[in-house]
Parts: C-alpha cells; sequence; structure tokens
C-alpha cells in the first residue's frame, strides 16, 4: 500500500542515532521531530524532543505521571503550536497546519480522556472519521442526490468493516456514550483508522482495561499494522504492554527524552530505572 | 409495510414530522373551506409557519450547532425588508402573486445570507461564547439601520436613503410622478401587497424540515453535530471547524430571511420595531422548549406557544397564569423520557431481530 509518498518533497535521510526497525531503513521516516519544545508561561513542558518513526514501526513512548507525554501527541497533532522545532511527515514539515489539516496531512490519534461524540451512534463516530473520505457536497445531502445515496452506502460498508476489526459492527446502532469502557477506548481506534492515517498515535489505549482485554489489544494492535502497513505510537503505563509489543521506546522525564532504545536496551539503563523508582539511597 | 419496519428511528421521526405538517395543513385547509376557522385564527395562519420556520431554523443554530444566538430576529428584519422592497420592485415586472412572493423571497433569503457571512466570518472563527453578544448587537443594529430606512420606486428603479439625520423623508426621494414610497422610516414598510398566502408558508416550513432534516442526516450535518459533542476531537479526524459552523449559522439565516419576507407580505403595515430583542427571546423559548436538537419540538411549540396568547384572551386575567402553566407542560411534555418514549412508541418501531 503506497500511500502519500510524493515525489516532490524531498527524502530526509534517517540520523545516525535512530532507532527504527531494519525493514523500514529503506523509506522515509514517516514522523522525525526535531528540537520540539513547549513552554506553557513559565513552565517547560516539553524541551528537545528528538525521535524519528519508521514506517510500520510500533513505537512506545514512556515516562512517569506529568512527564510530558501527552503533550508531545498535543503537539504533534497541533492541538498546541510548538514554542521550538520542527515535525516532518512523510518528509514535509507540518510548521502552519492545524489539527484538522494535520489530520488530513496522515496523523491519528486517539485520547488520553476519551474524546468521542458521545450522543452520535457508533457508526456515526466511525463515518466521522471517514468525514474527508466521503466525498459529496452540502446541497448534494440535502437534495439526496445520486451521490449521497452512493457515498452514504460506500461509508456504511466501510464503516462496518473497520468495526469488524474489533469485532464491534453489532454495536453499529448504539450511542457511543453508552458503550463500556473498554469498548470506547477500541472505537475510538477505528475512529481514527477511519482518517487513512499513515501515523497512529494512542494515548494509553489500555488505561482501565483488564488484563485480558489488553491481550487482546496488544495482538490488535499488531493487527491493525499489519493490515494498514502504518506506525503507530503509543503512550502506555502498562509496561507489559509496552514492552511486548514495541520495537522502539523513549522515555521521558521531566519533558526530557533520557533514554531510547529497544525494549531491552530501555529496561536495563539506569537512568530509566531511577525515574520510575526514584533516586536510590545514597551510600 | 415491511420497507417501514427496516427504517431506523430517526427516519421515522423525520417522516412523522413531514407527515404531521401536511395532515395539519390539510386540516385547516378543510376546515376553511367549511368556513369552521374563525377570522383571528385565520389571521394568525401565516405568522404561525413564520415562526415555525423560525423556531426550526433557530434550533439548527443553537440545538444542532450548539452555538447560542440571541439575534435571530435579526434575519428575519432583514429578510422582510429586502424581501418586501423586492415584491413592490417587482410588482409591474412579475404580475403573477405566486411567482413574485417566490422570488421575493429567494431575494430576503440571500440578504439575510449577506448579513449572517458579515456577522459569522469574524465570530464563528473564535473559540468560545461570542456568538450570542455579536448576534444580540447585531440585532439591535440591523432594528436601528431599519428605523432609518427611506425607500421608494417610481419610473426610473429603486431610491433608497437613510434618515441618519433625522430630517429625510420620503419626500426627499424626489418620486416622480408614478412613483410610490415602500419603506417611511421608523414608520416601516407602509402600502405594502399583501401576497404572501398560507399555501406558501405551508410550502417553506415543508422546505425548512426537508433543509434542515436532510442537512443533519448528510455528511456536512454529521460533521456539524460532531463540533457540538467534541470539538477537540471533531478537529482531530479533519473536520474543518470553522466552515461547518458557517455551514450551519448561514442556512439558519437563510430560512429565517424568507419567513421574515413571508411575514413581510403578510402585512401592509409593518415597522422594524416589530423584531426586536423580545421577539428573537421569543423565538429562542420555542426552541429550547420543543426541546435543543429535536426539530418537532420546535415545531409543535412554535404553533401552541403563538397561538396560545390568543385563544386564552377570554381567560382574561388569568391568562399569563395559564399561559405559564401550559409553558411549563410543554417542557415537561417534549422532555420527559416516559412522554417520548410513549410518543416513540406510536410510531412502528424496528423489531429486535430484525437487521
Ligand atoms: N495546557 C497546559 N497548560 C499548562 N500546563 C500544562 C498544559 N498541558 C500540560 N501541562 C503540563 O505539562 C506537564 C506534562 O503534562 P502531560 O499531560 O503531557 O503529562 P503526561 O506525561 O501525559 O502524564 P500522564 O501520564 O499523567 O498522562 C504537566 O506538568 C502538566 O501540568
Ligand atoms: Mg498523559
Amino acid at each position: 500500500m503506497a500511500k502519500r509518498f510524493s515525489p516532490e518533497t524531498k527524502m530526509v535521510p534517517f540520523p545516525s542515532n535512530a532507532i527504527v526497525p531494519e525493514r523500514d531503513m529503506d523509506s522515509r521516516p514517516i514522523l522525525e521531530a526535531r528540537n520540539l519544545g513547549i513552554d506553557f508561561g513559565g513552565l517547560t513542558a516539553v524541551e528537545d524532543f528528538n525521535v524519528v518513526v519508521g514506517r510500520t514501526e510500533i513505537c512506545g513512548l514512556i515516562g512517569p505521571n506529568g512527564a510530558g507525554k501527552t503533550t508531545v501527541f498535543n503537539l504533534l497533532t497541533k492541538v498546541y503550536q510548538p514554542t521550538r522545532g520542527t515535525i516532518l511527515l512523510d518528509g514535509r514539515d507540518t510548521y502552519g497546519m492545524n489539527t484538522s489539516q494535520v489530520s488530513s496531512a496522515g496523523i491519528a490519534r486517539t485520547f488520553q480522556n476519551i474524546r468521542l461524540f458521545d450522543n452520535l451512534t457508533v457508526e456515526d463516530n466511525v463515518k466521522l472519521g471517514l468525514h474527508n473520505e466521503i466525498k459529496y457536497g452540502m446541497l448534494g445531502g440535502i437534495l439526496r442526490m445520486p451521490g449521497y445515496w452512493k457515498q452514504e452506502k460506500i461509508a456504511h460498508q466501510r464503516a462496518l468493516e473497520l468495526l469488524s476489526i474489533f469485532d464491534m459492527q453489532d454495536m453499529a446502532d448504539q450511542k457511543a456514550g453508552s458503550l463500556p469502557y473498554g469498548a470506547q477506548r477500541r472505537l475510538e481506534i477505528v475512529r481514527a483508522l477511519g482518517t487513512n492515517p499513515s501515523l497512529l498515535l494512542l494515548d494509553e489505549p489500555a488505561a482501565g482495561m483488564n488484563p485480558s482485554e489488553t491481550a487482546e489489544l496488544m495482538e490488535n494492535i499488531i493487527k491493525i499494522r499489519d493490515m494498514f502497513q502504518i506506525a503507530i505510537m503509543l503512550i502506555e503505563h502498562d509496561m507489559n504492554l509496552v514492552m511486548g509489543i514495541c520495537e522502539g521506546i523513549a522515555v521521558l522525564n521531566f519533558g526530557r527524552i533520557i533514554a531510547k532504545g529497544t525494549p531491552a536496551e530501555v529496561q536495563s539503563n539506569p537512568a530509566v530505572i531511577e525515574a520510575y523508582l526514584g533516586k536510590k539511597k545514597e551510600g | 409495510m415491511n420497507k417501514i419496519k427496516h427504517l431506523s428511528v430517526t427516519r421515522k421521526i423525520d417522516y412523522a414530522t413531514y407527515a404531521g405538517v401536511i395532515l395539519a395543513f390539510a386540516a385547516v385547509t378543510i376546515l376553511q373551506r367549511l368556513d369552521m376557522v374563525s377570522r383571528s385564527m385565520e389571521g394568525m395562519l401565516i405568522p404561525i409557519c413564520c415562526y415555525v420556520v423560525m423556531a426550526v431554523s433557530l434550533n439548527l443554530t443553537v440545538g444542532i450547532l450548539g452555538e447560542l444566538s440571541l439575534g435571530h430576529a435579526g434575519f428575519m428584519s432583514v429578510g422582510a425588508f429586502s424581501g418586501v422592497i423586492a415584491a413592490m420592485s417587482l410588482r409591474d415586472m412579475l404580475p403573477s402573486e405566486p411567482l413574485r412572493l417566490a422570488v421575493s423571497m429567494v431575494v430576503g433569503a440571500l440578504f439575510a445570507v449577506v448579513a449572517s457571512f458579515v456577522v459569522g466570518i469574524p465570530v464563528l472563527r473564535l473559540r468560545g461564547d461570542y456568538l450570542a453578544i455579536v448576534t444580540l448587537a447585531f440585532g439591535e443594529i440591523i432594528k436601528e439601520i431599519m428605523n432609518c430606512l427611506i425607500v421608494g420606486f417610481d419610473s426610473k428603479g429603486l431610491h433608497i436613503a437613510l434618515n441618519i439625520s433625522g430630517t429625510v423623508t420620503i419626500d426627499s426621494l424626489g418620486l416622480d410622478e408614478t412613483g410610490y414610497a415602500i419603506i417611511k422610516g421608523a414608520q416601516g414598510a407602509t402600502g405594502t401587497d399583501k401576497i404572501a398566502t398560507f399555501t406558501a408558508g405551508f410550502i417553506l416550513v415543508m422546505i425548512t424540515l426537508v433543509v434542515v432534516l436532510n442537512l443533519v442526516r448528510s455528511r456536512a450535518g454529521r460533521a456539524i453535530l460532531a463540533i457540538r459533542d467534541n470539538r477537540i476531537a471533531a478537529e482531530s479526524v479533519g473536520i474543518n471547524i470553522t466552515k461547518y459552523k458557517m455551514m450551519a449559522f448561514v442556512t439558519s439565516a437563510a430560512l429565517a430571511g424568507a419567513a421574515g419576507t413571508l411575514y413581510g407580505l403578510n402585512y401592509s403595515n409593518m415597522a422594524a420595531a416589530k423584531f426586536d430583542f423580545n421577539t428573537s427571546i421569543l423565538v429562542l423559548v420555542f426552541v429550547v422548549l420543543g426541546g435543543l436538537g429535536r426539530i418537532w419540538g420546535s415545531v409543535i411549540a412554535a404553533v401552541v406557544l403563538y397561538v396560545l396568547p390568543e385563544a386564552l384572551r377570554e381567560f382574561a386575567d388569568y391568562r399569563m397564569l395559564v399561559y405559564a402553566i401550559v409553558l411549563i407542560l410543554v417542557m415537561l411534555a417534549t422532555n420527559t423520557p416516559a412522554v417520548r418514549s410513549m410518543v416513540g412508541k406510536m410510531i412502528p418501531r424496528r423489531s429486535k431481530g430484525g437487521a
């Protein structure tokens, strides 16, 4: 699936310190953040954030509470405008884009505190993910022109297809707000996939899930990557999940990356152990 | 019959709304033929249609888009005066009254659209509840402008002046002997041809319902609902927030403009003071009592609450008391789950097993 690879955008070489899977080395990285940073008033929430994500990589962003992980997602999706730094999406600078333009450019996300369209049905939530894929205008909709019927039918089928990834097609007519917590998290992922992203950001996808749900989610994340051939970056506190499926991990503490590497490298890194367990007793 | 079973509940409610309006129109028309409609009731038929359109269109902005608008009467005013001017200017060119009425309503809608762009473009880009305050000001400004408006028509065409100094009158326009006044400042429109008809009102109500309901059930309407539900999530799936806010707001204004024209062409005299803040609030009350986002609720609330004060005249002193009680009853009826599910049961529901 060759997506959004336009020859005009110049090739961005991988920086020498990038950790991406071997198979992605031949193509341009889907995401490169350079010296990204943001200040809230006097507080520097994120500083010198540098990562490179391969086209089909599953990578993790971990760190203690308040480390700045969600803020990084908000920077990548332009919910906040970065104070410093550059974001290259598929080699293209996203400077000056807003959230909806970044979505059209290929970044989709879920939210730590679930943000569904609660009063709309599950199917409509997914169709909103498909919003920019559905091609008919306001008048076509009001006058119910042939395009409306055709496109809505395609959208309906596509929505059910996407929902079937999580076996949720039977819930299509329910209100999104009435779904159980775990199903809401899954629906957010389905909606995000509807936007046809090349990079999917998941903010604590397993939060509030029980171990069996989490195990299923891990399989599904891998399934999604394989099916759609996209990159996935996830924030997660569940270390089994992170160490189980991530190929590369960046550890954030007080807004700075303190370690980067494979799960094994990160787990044995003294700085990471210190950040998570607190400073060991002196002497 | 089998087909009806497979329709979704929302679609059934939409069809029931259309059916209700058509039945009401048919019933009133038959009663009129039988001479069973009182004079005062007959005089209210066209205004009722206007207020139904006003309520349904305001519901698009307030209920469906979720932005508070306090100046809906301003768009009605723009539509009323521009529509009256169009109707009076086209007197000789379009002798067919229904055609002239239709063209005037389109003109009224277009002018309201222009006004809504002027209001909406700067405001709807902002986050936060700025629309309420700006539409409030808009309503007042329009009222003042229309109060100064002096318009006449003669063989040379349209003459327009603004009586800002307070000394300009219709005579200052220098109309020739074939000329006639259309709008006389604070006096408003005078000598207007009363070409509005109940049938036209019914058609406008139906058009309004089709536009609003079909819009809401389409791609654009989903986007508008999504913005109301969760703006950040809507942005995150690539929805252009400003565009869809404008779409809802402008559509709402266009319908209010057409309703204004119909209203203006129902009276030979009409002053700008008619479309004041109280009128905006009255329509907002219809919308809130009928239920935010619930279109059939707006229709019923507008009809009942418009007719009621007139029907209660015989109660004299108790009028306002009864009015208040009915307000509360309407609110309970349209917003209580029990009553709503009862209404739902009257409409055939999809059977559990059916796909
Ligand atoms: N809009 C904002 N204004 C001011 N400070 C903010 C804002 N957003 C985030 N912060 C601050 O930035 C820091 C990082 O917050 P962030 O939500 O990114 O942490 P996190 O790593 O996602 O934590 P958690 O694991 O608890 O979700 C916190 O100190 C937070 O208070
Ligand atoms: Mg967070």
